[in-house]
């Protein structure tokens, strides 16, 4: 459910653009998703598949590009990536509570004609 | 879509396009080791071909070979007769928009039009959100009662269905107003701004929001809150910030809720503050129980210091 509607906003937003563009029909959506959106690309894809028949973005693709998430360690004075989801510092082993990438949930570039 | 080979590129050749009929014109030296079966329909009249990788069903076979060299990666599945496949040819004939804006650019915009509302009305706004269950209604009804004349609250609930939530806060005495969100799983800031239009906010000075009992998709939607207040009730178990990671990191407090249940549901106290110190290192915790009322003059006092700091903001500042 919560990414259908994730993927009706993206859609919508992607649409108007295209609109705007003049575009006669949409072959690619380019989406940029963080480790820690909480948006499964799985489920996107599938909600993808089914908004998108009538629309400019009929038949399009979809490309999901996923960012890791990075926090920044104070103590440390870096960012670093972190697979656990947790920014428990590789260096210090501190927890971070600075998350400076991960929560990502955008239309990066659409391809139209 | 395009009459020549059905690439789904216009049939007539503008000039941008040409180009992409200019690479049909093909060496087709590329064989097909394989057989395929499956009623193909598709019309190779134009002889160019598509280095693919086909799945096929089990069938019988024909022996077409495709004689072709142009480069159009694309996987199709012969499963049925048509195909349905997106060419990435005549790329040069493609123009990219660059869009990058957020998804929820909307819902973000709306939430920032309700947090200066809110702010210009002096309301302190606390989104509470949690599992079905963790105890939310009870919770924010002990606690509009708690904080008394010294805070005054009113409370906006969502709820899929059913206004037993906010039956059961009107106990309490404070406003109420309930959105039913249908098959929504989560509260948009477009439903709270409408739903605070059925409040009256004249001598309020909180406005509680209890959302739709989930741990998983409210996380995504700012409501133009100014605290998040993620409920872990004691007998969901102490890993549960571990499990839900992204709800519980936009939590600015945690509260632990059914306390006075811990002992029966061998809740390991230690475990659980140290998962949420794990996820939400930020986050001021309180342990509280509606029932006996333990933890919420902490909970309390914490609100209250909340609404002064936020009243001595200037909202225009």
């Amino acid at each position: 459910m919560h990414e259908l509607s994730i993927m009706q906003s993206a859609l919508s937003l992607a649409l108007e653009q295209a609109q705007q563009a003049g575009a006669a029909h949409v072959h690619v959506i380019r989406l940029r998703i963080g480790a820690l959106s909480g948006v499964v690309p799985d489920a996107l894809e599938f909600a993808f598949e089914a908004l998108t028949p009538g629309t400019l973005a009929d038949s399009a693709e979809l490309a999901i590009e996923q960012v890791p998430a990075r926090f920044w360690c104070a103590a440390c004075a870096r960012e670093f990536q972190s697979d656990d989801m947790f920014g428990e510092c590789p260096a210090c082993h501190k927890l971070s509570g600075e998350l400076r990438a991960g929560r990502e949930m955008e239309v990066a570039s659409l391809e139209i004609d | 879509m395009c009459e020549n080979c059905g690439c789904g590129l216009p049939g007539e050749k503008p000039a941008g396009v040409s180009a992409h009929h200019d690479e049909h014109s093909h060496e087709h030296g590329h064989d097909h080791d394989h057989t395929h079966g499956h009623p193909h329909d598709h019309e190779h009249g134009h002889g160019h071909e598509h280095p693919h990788e086909h799945e096929h069903g089990p069938g019988g076979h024909h022996g077409h070979d495709h004689p072709h060299a142009h480069a159009h990666p694309h996987t199709h599945s012969h499963e049925g007769a048509e195909h349905d496949y997106t060419h990435e040819a005549g790329e040069e004939a493609h123009r990219t928009v660059e869009v990058r804006r957020a998804i929820l650019d909307k819902n973000d915009r709306l939430a920032e039009r309700n947090r200066g509302f809110f702010h210009a009305r002096g309301l302190l706004v606390l989104n509470f959100l949690s599992s079905p269950g963790s105890g939310k209604t009870s919770l924010i009804r002990e606690s509009v009662r708690t904080l008394g004349p010294d805070l005054k609250a009113g409370v906006i609930v969502g709820d899929l269905a059913t206004d037993n939530d906010a039956q059961r806060l009107r106990e309490s005495g404070a406003p109420v107003v309930q959105i039913t969100t249908g098959t929504v799983c989560h509260l948009e800031a477009e439903m709270v701004a409408r739903a605070v239009k059925r409040l009256d906010l004249a001598g309020l000075n909180l406005l509680i929001i209890e959302n739709v009992g989930n741990l998983v998709c409210p996380a995504s939607y700012d409501l133009g809150e100014d605290l998040r207040i993620v409920l872990l009730s004691v007998t969901e178990g102490e890993d549960k910030p571990l499990k839900y990671p992204p709800m519980f990191q936009s939590a600015d407090v945690v509260l632990i809720s059914k306390i006075d249940l811990a002992g029966p549901c061998g809740f390991e106290r230690e475990t659980a503050l140290a998962n949420i110190q794990r996820v939400a290192p930020k986050a001021r915790v309180f342990e509280t129980s509606a029932k006996t009322g333990q933890g919420l003059a902490a909970w309390k006092e914490f609100l209250l210091q909340q609404y002064q700091a936020h009243s001595a903001l200037d909202p225009l500042a």
